[in-house]
């Protein structure tokens, strides 16, 4: 890989000095300058909050800064929308994709273009879209509709929209967050060819690895602030990123106790059960979680986690196929008696499924148990003893909060996933179903939640962890399961990361070894 | 009781819901759903009947009454675009808004006397084929034949042109448009717009040509409203929405003609003999708008039909989703 040599720079296409951005609350972006050379795939990193975005949105012109200036190629510009920025070559791929799914590729690509002037002569069209992606390695079929197109080829459709308007700097919103290992890997070679051809590339990310492998220059952010600016990652390490992000030190080892799983705490047999709109979701799955064991489910998102969780847990019906739990047959019960078996659940979505939003910290922590002693009985509960009880949790938990009577919507997502965590893991589960327990929290709140997960394998429950983060699953796991499309690809043990990537695209275990044995 | 007069009266009939259907295909395909139709349409009948009578051209009536309804289509505009708020509280105010001014400014048309109507004609050569002749090319008034042109025109707008796929655009994904800088909030006042004048040529087209006179409220007699249930049956296309727009017209000229002879397949006419079960039958059409409504407000039914995605969500730049 290529880095920018300092001595013989290259001339600089975006230069941002002292940007300001207020949020209600929050100093967003304070001071920021931000340098963006020819022909360079530029790095921003920071944890969540720490303004990235806020600043990128700027310069895509969807935000307005409060004080600072913009250069581009030397020139001072202001952008008032979206439009602006892309004429002037500036385009942004967001995190969140901004396509329109029951439209074509390119119609997509076309919207808002002054060509086609009436009539959608879209053949013509589909051809020039075929040959940019051939171009740029982004293949895509021009006719396909994007509700027809998996995530990755959705984010090649977004690149090809703005490369299509002849964007000179694309900026690259947490592009991997959403793809696959090998997607990962096309991705960052269609950023590379688009480099060779002088495009400049902001690529905005919190993971270090990624960073590490695909720029030439980093600049990180850390609650606002520029903690360093455009340093090139040759005279940088992963440890120093690492505490320029957050601020202090991180240890990237977990401490993990060797542990004997026990018995089977959870068998799912040969489950089916559809998604919100009818289509299958899961198709025939298979497995099984023991006692004192972390089992990691890895995956693409959309596969059918969601579905599985809500099914382990009773919140969806299954079609056919058996759920187990401790001996019990638990298929198509509801989730009362899940609870009182000892099934505990850290939903994917913390805010309307996890909590509720507008009740207190106490009024949420003593959801499961509210109709027992001590917190309470059939009739009445003791807010003396829920608010003691919640005020514990408050303290073992480490919920950072003035008052226990807060409404939880006002929590920061870390607090709000300790909430959740105190009140799931309080009650001592047998089995434990976490969703994504660690999405959107920063490294510091990541780091005490995969602490509180590997504490509770040691208590001896079975844990499955759900999650899209593989440098999660590998250093929390005891063993990992691939899904894909709604069935098991395959177990793994060792933590073999290409055989976890073959199985997220679609390969089943069988192959893969058949293949590697012959 | 004879079937191609039937059907004949029946395309006559469904021309009124056909431009009603398409102007509001229009307004929810922009993301805007509107119930105001049968204000709006009672405006145009309104407008039109009174302002042929003082000029004594009728189309002159017509564009009165695309002015006035789509006027009237901006209260709607404002209130659920840029104020945005509830489309379906709004929707309704403006239905009752409508109807209220044409019943208080059309307070003694009923009286009025006769006016000059919209032509009516026979088209030469097509007149002449086997059953379609009679049925849709014989003494059709000149606003038949206009929808007949209009309903395939809407139709290739919608699905093959630019404008046509920025409209799609703002229903389905406002956030995604506006980011490339399609304006959102001008093309929903547009089509809101374009929904009013549709539904105005649609009262226009009762009060003018196919019942003419003014009844006030009986004018529309809620065929506004059976409009808003075809939108959803004909899953937002506009030559479903015509097929859909034909044979419901036919349906309620056939619920009238049904209650004429004595005696039905050979057997005594039920429906001469005991006038009150025609009120049964003159029930079927709305019954069948609360059933596809009812349907058509289920999620997971709406998304399977293909209903817009962004339908009734008020577009607010900058916040996630739509």
């Amino acid at each position: 890989m290529e880095h920018v040599n300092i001595s013989t720079q290259k001339p600089t296409v975006v230069s941002m000095r002292g940007i300001v951005k207020k949020f209600p609350g929050v100093l967003a972006n304070d001071h920021v300058d931000f340098d963006l050379f020819e022909g360079e795939i530029h790095a921003l990193l920071g944890e969540n909050g720490a303004g990235k975005s806020t600043l990128m949105n700027i310069l895509a012109g969807l935000y307005k800064a409060e004080a600072g200036l913009i250069y581009l190629n030397g020139n001072p510009v202001n952008f008032n929308s979206p439009r602006d920025a892309i004429k002037a070559g500036i385009g942004m791929v967001h995190q969140h994709f901004m396509l329109v799914p029951s439209q074509t590729v390119t119609e997509n690509i076309l919207l808002g273009l002054e060509d086609p002037r009436f009539r959608l002569r879209l053949r013509d069209y589909e051809q020039k879209v075929a040959d940019l992606g051939e171009r740029f390695g982004l293949h895509v079929d021009p006719r396909a509709k994007i509700w027809q197109l998996s995530v990755g080829e959705q984010q090649r459709v977004e690149i090809l929209k703005m490369l299509y308007r002849g964007a000179q700097v694309l900026i690259m919103d947490e592009p991997t967050a959403v793809l696959a290992p090998t997607e990962i890997e096309g991705l960052f070679k269609t950023l590379r060819s688009m480099v060779k051809e002088g495009k400049s590339i902001i690529f905005i990310s919190h993971k270090l690895q990624e960073v590490l492998e695909i720029s030439d220059r980093v600049t990180v952010l850390r609650r606002g602030k520029v903690t360093a600016a455009g340093i090139p990652l040759l005279n940088t390490t992963r440890e120093e990123l690492a505490r320029l992000m957050v601020g202090r030190e991180v240890l990237f080892r977990l401490e993990k106790k060797p542990l004997q799983a026990g018995e089977v705490i959870l068998s799912v047999e040969n489950i089916r059960a559809e998604n919100d709109r009818g289509l299958p979701a899961l198709n025939g799955l298979s497995l099984n979680v023991r006692r004192g064991e972390v089992v990691g489910l890895a995956g693409v998102a959309g596969n059918g986690q969601r579905e599985l969780a809500e099914v382990i847990t009773g919140l969806r019906k299954v079609t056919s196929g058996r759920i187990v739990v401790q001996g019990e047959d638990l298929t198509n019960q509801p989730v009362k008696i899940g609870i009182r078996r000892g099934i505990s659940h850290v939903p994917e979505d913390r805010t309307h499924v996890g909590t509720a939003p507008n009740l207190s910290i106490t009024d949420n922590v003593i959801m499961k148990n509210y109709n027992r002693p001590p917190i309470g009985n059939r009739w009445v509960v003791n807010a003396i003893a829920a608010s003691k009880y919640a005020n514990d949790l408050r303290n073992s938990y480490e919920i950072v909060v003035p008052s226990v009577a807060t409404p939880v919507r006002l929590l920061s997502g870390g607090n709000l996933q300790r909430v959740i965590l105190a009140r799931e893991i309080s009650s001592q589960p047998s089995l434990l179903v976490a969703v994504q327990p660690t999405r959107g929290l920063d490294v510091g709140a990541i780091e005490g939640v995969q602490r509180l997960l590997l504490a509770q394998r040691e208590a001896g429950s079975a844990i499955l962890l759900i999650s899209e983060e593989l440098e999660e699953l590998l250093s929390l796991s005891d063993r990992i399961y691939v899904i894909y499309e709604g069935k098991i690809m395959g177990e793994v043990l060792d933590g073999d990361l290409e055989k976890i990537g073959l199985m997220m695209t679609g390969t089943p275990i069988e192959k893969i070894e058949a293949k590697g044995g012959a | 009781m004879d079937l191609i007069i039937i059907l004949q009266a029946g395309v006559a009939s469904g021309t009124v819901l056909l431009f009603a259907t398409i102007g509001e295909i229009f307004a929810e395909r922009s993301g805007v759903l509107n119930l105001g139709i049968e204000g709006m349409m009672l405006v145009g009948a309104m407008t039109s009947f009174s302002v042929t009578l003082k000029t004594g051209n009728p189309w002159i009536g017509v564009a009165a009454a695309m002015l006035a309804a789509g006027l009237i289509s901006q209260v709607h505009a404002f209130i659920s675009i840029t104020l945005q708020a509830d489309q379906v509280v709004s929707g309704l105010s403006v239905s009752f808004l409508g109807t209220g001014l044409s019943l208080v400014l059309g307070e003694g048309l009923s009286k009025a006397g006769t006016i000059s109507l919209l032509p009516s004609f026979s088209v030469p050569l097509l007149s002449q084929i086997p059953v379609l002749g009679p049925v849709f090319f014989t003494k059709q008034s000149v606003l038949v034949y206009i929808g007949y042109v209009i309903f395939p025109l809407c139709w290739y707008f919608i699905n093959n042109t630019r404008p046509g796929m920025h409209l799609r655009a703002v229903g389905e994904y406002p956030a995604a448009a506006d980011a490339l800088g399609i304006n959102v909030y001008r093309l929903r006042y547009l089509y809101v717009f374009v929904g009013g004048v549709f539904a105005g040529v649609a009262g226009a087209t009762i009060s003018l040509a196919v019942s003419p006179g003014w009844f006030s409220e009986l004018t529309t007699a809620g065929q506004g409203w059976i409009a808003v249930g075809l939108v959803i049956f004909a899953q937002w296309n506009p030559l479903r929405a015509a097929f859909g727009s034909y044979v419901f017209g036919a349906l309620r000229r056939l619920i009238l003609d049904i209650q004429g002879p004595t005696m039905l397949l050979g057997v005594a006419n039920p429906f001469y003999y005991n006038p009150y079960y025609g009120f049964f039958l003159q029930m079927i059409p709305y019954a069948f708008t609360i059933i596809v409504l009812i349907l058509g407000s289920r999620e997971a039914m709406r998304k399977r039909m293909g209903a817009p995605a962004a339908l009734g969500l008020p577009y607010i730049r900058g916040q996630r989703g739509l």
